[in-house]
């Protein structure tokens, strides 16, 4: 078997707003084995979340609008496929953590009903059968006395159970693909590595396909296997973990990089990325990060650059990838 | 960065607990979430004191105190030798004016219908004699520039503003009276980390240029590290370990500290194997309902029946006592050691 489990071809998605017409996504291509976790990674606005849900098929249409692209799933488009046939793969090949737990589950049901839910949907299960499958997945994510909890309402949990709780909604019928989108950011750091610790217990032991989304480069940094950076609605770099955070080849990584402080050594003044991401709806010519990159040369307000192979599968969408990554030392000898 | 600099905030034993209650009609009160519950410390002329902790832990209470937002419960916070905690009406403004307050949210700090010119100048309407009011919207315009925006923006509105801009308005706001003491509650953690690191330097450039002397409340290590002299970690109400940068972050003695740094992710994929991970179980219990002796104990690896029963005071623990070296700072727990040490855990008495 040779194609990949997932795999997102020119992907474009477009908003309209009052404003004109944002453009979210803008050719995205990347893809994710079994077994493997893709970390994108992007600040707000970069596309990042409305990429997953475009894969989900949960994107709001209108106002959104997927305008070109394929995502192949196992080799199926999911854009073209009937809805009936892509809403049986969601849940049983394909789930989705969303960030807000609260939010997320539904207020009035139990837990247990909702996690029930879905073996009675998906696998014809009884009532009661399923109402015991739910027990057992409350207590492989670790929630304690899941027996008497199963019949509690989402509020009645912690944050960090609740998390624990729609991750086992994910996991229910063992999909072959989770995407999680920034589904630590709102937890504690404590309960951020209990819940990040579990998802890659349990992405192992099936051996899924993970797309992590977040701006955390920590996190990216402890669990990915492989690095997507977005910005402005674009894969600016892909690149293997290692490889990137030991010399990123897009100034935009590189900026990323120097502008996080480290837990680990103080340093020096924390070198910013002057400026802001640009408006969706206005997205400057050329190189969309050229108003706020160091490197910014003519050819970079004009052109713009294609992703180039940098190396064993690295790509950066950089006119000077090369003087990037050469730089590979600290930026205080450059500003 | 002075350690040894005069006190300019002396805060001792001080403590908010709110009232729960019950009933409609008869309101009786059936317990209190203890949200502060005993704290002090000293914050120093020109020094930038870190407050970390999770959710709940009452680091915002705490900020909330120390600009005499809320009344304590109990204890004291001494100003310039003064406990202001019990004044009122013009002496309690004269101290205010000293003593100012950033906001973590840039959305929803800022009145939608005022410009940033009045946001900004609206601490003078209130402190008159802070400035002649001939004079103020040319204040104000020097504030914009001080913080990296543009004066003749003074007329726009928040919306008209991105999140980190909007949070330069808040601090040009908390600016304005030229106060002593700036409290910041999570101040950049709403903002994407590229423009984090820009209020982050401008927090540090404008502490050098005005003597500044700051109360960080966030709950990013990280960010803390990278601006703090000295660091309070807080748990549930209490302080369990404060020291400088370098004693918190690198000789952690407080189980909790060590748990909560060994849980920070790092953005460095070669340390994901040196680190050892200590993974706390279970969540903060809550504060209307603390565990007796050491508030920790719930959680911690090292709790005995002594955690239980008595309070560990806020002390440099016996063993490092007179050493001198880094592991010499206060922390509140019966076996205090640092991470890894020989003898570890095992000096119950």
């Amino acid at each position: 078997m040779n194609e990949a489990l997932l795999d997102v071809r020119d992907l474009h998605v477009e908003f309209r707003t009052r404003d004109g017409v944002a453009k979210a996504v803008n050719g995205v291509s990347c893809t994710v084995e079994a077994g493997e976790t893709l970390a994108v990674l992007g600040e707000s606005g970069s596309g990042k979340s409305v990429t997953a849900q475009a894969v989900m098929g949960i994107l709001d249409t209108p106002p959104g609008r997927i305008t070109a692209g394929e995502v192949l799933f196992r080799g199926q488009d999911l854009l073209t496929m009937g809805e009936e046939h892509r809403r049986r793969l969601r849940g049983d090949r394909l789930a989705m953590i969303f960030q807000d737990a609260l939010s997320a589950l539904n207020p009035v049901l139990t837990v247990g009903a909702q996690l029930a839910e879905m073996f009675e949907v998906h696998q014809g299960m009884t009532r009661r059968d399923a109402r015991t499958r739910a027990v057992q997945l409350m207590e492989r994510v670790r929630i304690p006395a899941a027996e008497e909890r199963v019949g509690d309402f989402p509020h009645q949990f912690s944050g960090g159970m609740r998390q624990r709780i729609m991750i086992a909604m994910a996991m229910a019928l063992e999909p072959d693909l989770i995407i999680a989108d920034e589904p630590t950011t709102a937890l504690d750091v404590t309960v951020q590595a209990q819940v990040m610790d579990l998802l890659a217990e349990l992405q192992r032991e099936f051996n899924m396909g993970l797309v992590l989304i977040t701006h955390d480069l920590g996190v990216v940094a402890d669990v990915a296997d492989k690095i997507a950076v977005m910005y402005a609605g674009r894969i600016v770099e892909t690149a293997p973990v290692r490889a990137l955070y030991a010399a990123p080849a897009h100034p935009y990584t590189r900026g990323l990089l120097d502008s996080v402080p480290r837990l680990d050594r103080k340093g020096r003044p924390l070198h910013a990325i002057k400026g802001l991401p640009p408006s969706l709806t206005d997205i400057p010519p050329g190189c969309p990060f050229n108003p706020r990159c160091p490197r910014a040369r003519d050819v970079c307000h004009t052109d713009r650059p294609p992703l180039y192979t940098v190396g064993p599968e690295r790509t950066s969408a950089c006119h000077f990838w090369q003087e990037t990554l050469e730089d590979r030392d600290d930026a205080g000898a450059r500003r | 960065m002075r350690p040894d600099g005069e006190a300019v905030l002396e805060v001792r034993g001080l403590v908010k607990h709110y009232p729960l209650t019950q009933g409609v009609l008869v309101r009786r009160q059936v317990g209190a979430v203890r949200a502060v519950d005993g704290v002090s410390f000293d914050l120093r002329r020109g020094e930038t004191l870190g407050v970390v902790g999770e959710s709940g832990c009452g680091k915002s209470t705490l900020g909330r105190l120390l600009v005499n937002l809320e009344r304590p419960t109990a204890g004291e916070i001494r100003y310039r030798g003064e406990d202001i905690t019990r004044l009122s009406g013009r002496a309690l403004k004269a101290v205010r004016r000293n003593i100012q307050m950033v906001f973590q949210d840039p959305y929803t700090s800022l009145n939608p219908r005022m410009t940033v010119g009045d946001i900004i100048g609206e601490p003078y309407e209130i402190h008159p004699e802070a400035a002649p009011k001939g004079s103020r919207r040319q204040k104000v315009r020097e504030l914009l520039e001080v913080v990296g925006l543009n004066p003749e923006h003074i007329n726009r509105y928040p919306h008209q503003f991105s999140g980190g801009q909007r949070q330069r308005i808040g601090i040009a706001r908390g600016l304005a009276l030229r106060p002593e003491v700036i409290v910041a509650d999570e101040p950049v953690s709403a903002l994407d980390v590229s423009v984090q690191a820009q209020v982050v330097n401008l927090l540090e450039r404008l502490q050098a240029a005005f003597d500044l002397s700051y109360v960080f409340i966030a709950h990013d290590l990280s960010v803390v590290r990278h601006i703090s002299d000295r660091v309070a970690v807080m748990y549930l109400g209490r302080l369990a370990e404060v020291g400088t940068d370098a004693q918190i972050y690198e000789h952690p003695t407080h189980p909790y500290t060590q748990a909560l740094l060994s849980a920070v992710p790092v953005p460095d994929p070669d340390a994901r194997a040196r680190r050892e991970r200590i993974l706390l179980l279970g969540d903060i219990p809550s504060p209307a309902n603390p565990p007796s002796g050491c508030r920790f104990r719930t959680r911690c690896w090292k709790a005995q029946r002594k955690c239980a029963e008595e309070v560990p005071p806020l002390v440099v623990p016996e063993r490092f006592r007179g050493t001198g070296g880094p592991a010499a700072h206060v922390s509140a727990c019966h076996f205090a050691a640092e991470p890894g040490a020989p003898g570890d855990g095992e000096d119950a008495t």
